[in-house]
């Protein structure tokens, strides 16, 4: 096996942002709004660390898709023990329309190209919420996948995962190669320090465009519409007490 | 598998804000007179930072490993704010024209450059045009020139129009209404592309010196601290950037700056600072009453004539009818039932302002310190190893209200000044650690001596029985008059801490509540700063004593921090068992305005830095 891991992390709003929607309703307010990687994929590059540094697996490639930005999440990724980034370029139209069928094509032509013994992404992205990415990406693999995963342990070429599901825990194993996501309780992310930011900046990043891996960005949705509707949350906490205005973006998706 | 709750990842904060939690008291009893008896028994530790509970007394910490990676550069500097940045722009401009080598790195505590700036602003570009001749070529943000220059005294419901006359400090042909965080911003791009090393996101916790005394750099913050002050799994040392000086650039009361004013005893020959307060949102106006380019003051109403304060109001042209409006209190206030975010609010509902507020839709707001003491409160400037620049010191112009281009001055000529110097073969110092006295000598005789010389008097001449109608006059004789050439040095009252009146001799203030639509809550506002800080650390708010707070400050003074400060971190609620009540800090509210330190009566309050990345998230405000 290659023992390499390939771990997909993706640049969202920081989570304590309030978002604003666009006056167009076309989207969301992103320009220097507050952003950073989301939290389980967060999650989801600590285990690949950690396999590493338990010696299970020899390299970690942290993949991102989106415009120039994205390569601050990918120095985030290395600065907490990837060893190389790969920068997919996703810019202007493409990537407004970018979506989970998109970026699963783009991981498993990855994937494929990398030999990768693992793909790990996190369980969902915390501004669309569609859980959908790591199941797509093996199911375009044809690989078994470990989904919503609390516990990962490599055993030879075989990976026994516990998954969080909604009965309680259930264990399975499967073969490698494989795709799992991770779920919240898997580990506790390091900090991304400031002497391993200085040494991820020594770190490779390449550069590759969707056309290179033969992956066409078409968007199956015919149109977007963004509505709001405002709900106030009044929350009294220990810690703090900050009232939530919990603005639930309404999607409006027609599929071919 | 260890519980999740003993762990605080970003994922978990996340989920737990996405969870409703039931909070265990009720109606916060933030605006009561009634003060309640002391609680009998010993105070609840509140404080577990280290600086106030050392690490190397704590048995928790033993065996933990304390050593930390250093890294050597040329010049560090403290803070990416306009001053830093254009300390570190100049320092490569001259390394660039002399074609030497230069390491510069910046460490600032905001996730991102920009992040943690606010300002009305209302920018001269005199530093601007100095640092970058070519700067609207290179893009820079300046997109509102002044079109309207309008100032007025407010009352309850009528406004006395005051002209503007040429030569007044307010007035502003020339200007640029900027959103100064968008500004900063750019700073950082052309930084970076002139090669300086830019760190957001790392704060500088500490200073760190030489065996000669001389400052030898700073150490970021540590990180994964618990909220009772143990080490979690995830705790890592900060990281030493050791540089031949260090530049100090805090802003508005710096806590690295505070601790280099006791260590090099900075401040004996100046008088002590005086800050105001100021709040700021950022609304989207009807297009209809858009009118980009104009600039408001007031002064007035809702203050009284003895409470320093005014508002600016300024619609900025940057596509979208958007205005930045805002509110500063001198903190030189007597009354501790004042409450300045307050009367932010009730200042919105007057005639003139609600006008262009009507139909609109706010989409921003924080608050911040500054600096109001002049030309009579700055410290010396220089030490062995470092030197302050900036609002750390402070350069406001008071009655102009502008401090943006004096603060990047200040940055030029300390990289000016101290440029030959680190590129010397042979360092020609006493100290390992740099000392540059020729920072302060060429600010002495730039024009940010002359300017602020020039407007000295005009704030401390608030203090007179006419209160701000005195001060008007003053203004209107001697500056405009006279242009700031009388002979003497107005002194100011003394420290901003030292003003507050016990709670028995004040009246209490009735403020009205706010409608929702102009005027809005605390924790709402809150709430659209985008703040938010890693739970699961020691609270950064840091009492030197934790009893203090009740034996004093609230029975006193009414718990005057639970009005003050504009996030909402401070709150006096009942004990859970037994009579009396205790203080609450709310750290992850904490907007980094620096008011609670300057303003405690008791100067209990010790302000440090938490985990970087921490604080509001404005975006160009």
């Amino acid at each position: 096996m290659s023992g390499r891991v390939l771990v997909g992390v993706k640049r969202v709003i920081d989570y304590a942002v309030k978002i604003r929607v666009k006056p167009d309703n076309s989207g969301v307010v992103t320009d220097g709004v507050k952003h950073s990687m989301n939290p389980f994929c967060e999650i989801a590059v600590e285990e690949a660390v950690k396999l590493k540094e338990k010696k299970l697996i020899k390299e970690v490639v942290a993949v991102s898709c989106g415009p120039q930005q994205a390569q601050e999440t990918i120095r985030t990724a290395l600065a907490m023990g990837a060893d190389r980034g790969i920068h997919v370029e996703v810019t202007g139209k493409d990537y407004d329309t970018l979506g989970p069928l998109q970026v699963s094509k783009i991981l498993a032509a990855l994937a494929k190209k990398e030999e990768a013994q693992l793909v790990i992404l996190g369980k969902q992205a915390i501004d669309d919420d569609c859980n959908q990415t790591g199941q797509m990406t093996a199911a375009l693999l044809d690989w078994p996948q470990g989904t919503f995963a609390s516990e990962v342990a490599l055993e030879n070429d075989k990976v026994k995962v516990v998954r969080e599901i909604d009965g309680g825990l259930e264990t399975i194993k499967i073969s490698t190669p494989a795709v799992l996501t991770a779920d919240l309780r898997l580990n506790t992310p390091r900090y991304a320090t400031l002497p391993n930011i200085m040494k991820a900046k020594k770190k490779k990043i390449a550069n590759v465009k969707p056309a290179d891996l033969g992956v066409e960005l078409t968007s199956r949705m015919l149109g977007k519409y963004r509505g709001v509707t405002g709900k106030r949350k009044e929350r009294a906490t220990q810690q703090s007490r900050v009232e939530e205005w919990t603005i639930l973006p309404n999607i409006h998706r027609t599929i071919l | 598998m260890l519980p999740a709750s003993r762990y605080s990842s970003k994922a978990h904060r996340c989920i737990r804000a996405l969870t409703a939690v039931q909070g265990e008291h009720g109606a916060p009893q933030l605006y009561t007179t009634v003060r309640r008896a002391c609680s009998s028994g010993t105070a609840p530790r509140i404080t577990t930072h280290y600086t106030i509970h050392p690490r190397d007394k704590d048995p928790r910490w033993e065996g933990m490993e304390m050593e930390r990676f250093a890294d050597e550069a040329d010049v560090v500097i403290v803070g990416g704010g306009p001053a830093g940045l254009s300390a570190a722009i100049r320092l490569k401009q001259l390394a660039n024209e002399h074609q030497k080598e230069l390491r510069v790195c910046l460490v600032e505590k905001a996730p991102q450059i920009g992040a943690h700036t606010l300002s009305g602003a209302c920018l001269e570009p005199s530093a601007l045009t100095e640092l970058f001749p070519d700067w609207k070529e290179r893009g820079a943000p300046l997109n509102t020139p002044v079109t309207e220059d309008v100032f007025n005294i407010f009352t309850k419901s009528h406004r006395i129009p005051v002209p503007i006359l040429p030569g007044l400090p307010m007035q502003n042909h020339g200007n640029y209404l900027v959103r100064l965080g968008n500004f900063v911003r750019w700073l950082g791009e052309q930084a970076e592309e002139l090669g300086v090393e830019l760190y957001p996101g790392y704060a500088a916790a500490e200073v760190l010196f030489h065996e000669d005394g001389s400052v030898k750099g700073v150490a970021t913050n540590d990180v994964g601290i618990a909220k009772d002050g143990s080490p979690k799994d995830v705790f890592e040392r900060g990281m030493e950037l050791h540089a031949k000086v260090t530049l100090f650039g805090e802003g508005c009361h710096g806590h690295l700056a505070k601790q280099l004013y006791k260590q090099f005893n900075l401040r004996e020959n100046c008088e002590p600072q005086t800050y105001a307060i100021g709040l700021k949102e950022l609304w989207m106006i009807d297009e209809k009453k858009w009118k980009p380019g104009r600039t408001e003051h007031s002064v007035g109403w809702p203050l009284n004539r003895h409470t320093y304060g005014g508002s600016f109001l300024y619609h900025l042209n940057e596509g979208e009818p958007l205005v930045s409006l805002g509110f500063v209190v001198g903190l030189d206030y007597t009354n501790p039932y004042l409450s300045p975010f307050k009367e932010f609010q009730r200042w919105k509902h007057h005639p003139f302002v609600a006008a262009t507020l009507e139909g609109g839709q706010r989409i921003a707001y924080g608050a911040r310190a500054l600096n109001e003491g002049g030309f009579q409160s700055i410290p010396k400037l220089t030490f062995p190893g470092g030197l302050l620049i900036g609002c750390s010191p402070g350069f406001m112009n008071v009655p102009k209200i502008k401090g943006t281009h004096t603060a990047m001055k200040s940055g030029m000529l300390a990289a000016e000044a101290i440029f030959p110097k680190v590129t010397a073969e042979e360092p020609n110092s006493e100290t390992t650690g740099l000392h540059v006295p020729e920072y302060a000598e060429s600010l002495k005789n730039s024009w940010v001596w002359k300017e602020l010389h020039s407007v000295r008097n005009i704030r401390p001449s608030f203090h007179n029985p006419l209160g701000l109608y005195g001060g008007m006059v003053y203004t209107g004789i001697f500056y405009w008059i006279l242009r700031g050439k009388e002979p003497w040095t107005l002194k100011h009252r003394g420290m901003d801490a030292h003003q507050l009146k016990p709670a028995k001799e004040c009246t209490p203030i009735e403020y009205p509540k706010p409608d929702g639509k102009i005027s809005f809550d605390l924790l709402s506002s809150v709430a659209l700063s985008g703040t938010n800080h890693e739970g699961d650390q020691p609270p950064h708010l840091t009492l030197k004593d934790d009893s203090v707070p009740v034996a004093r400050n609230l029975a006193v003074y009414d718990g005057p921090e639970q009005r003050f400060c504009p996030a909402g971190v401070y709150e006096y609620v009942p004990v859970e068992t037994g009579d009396g009540m205790r203080l609450q800090i709310n750290a992850q509210n904490c907007v980094h305005c620096k008011t609670c330190d300057i303003k405690d009566p008791s100067q209990n309050i010790n302000w440090v830095v938490p985990e970087g990345g921490g604080g509001p998230a404005y975006n160009g405000m």
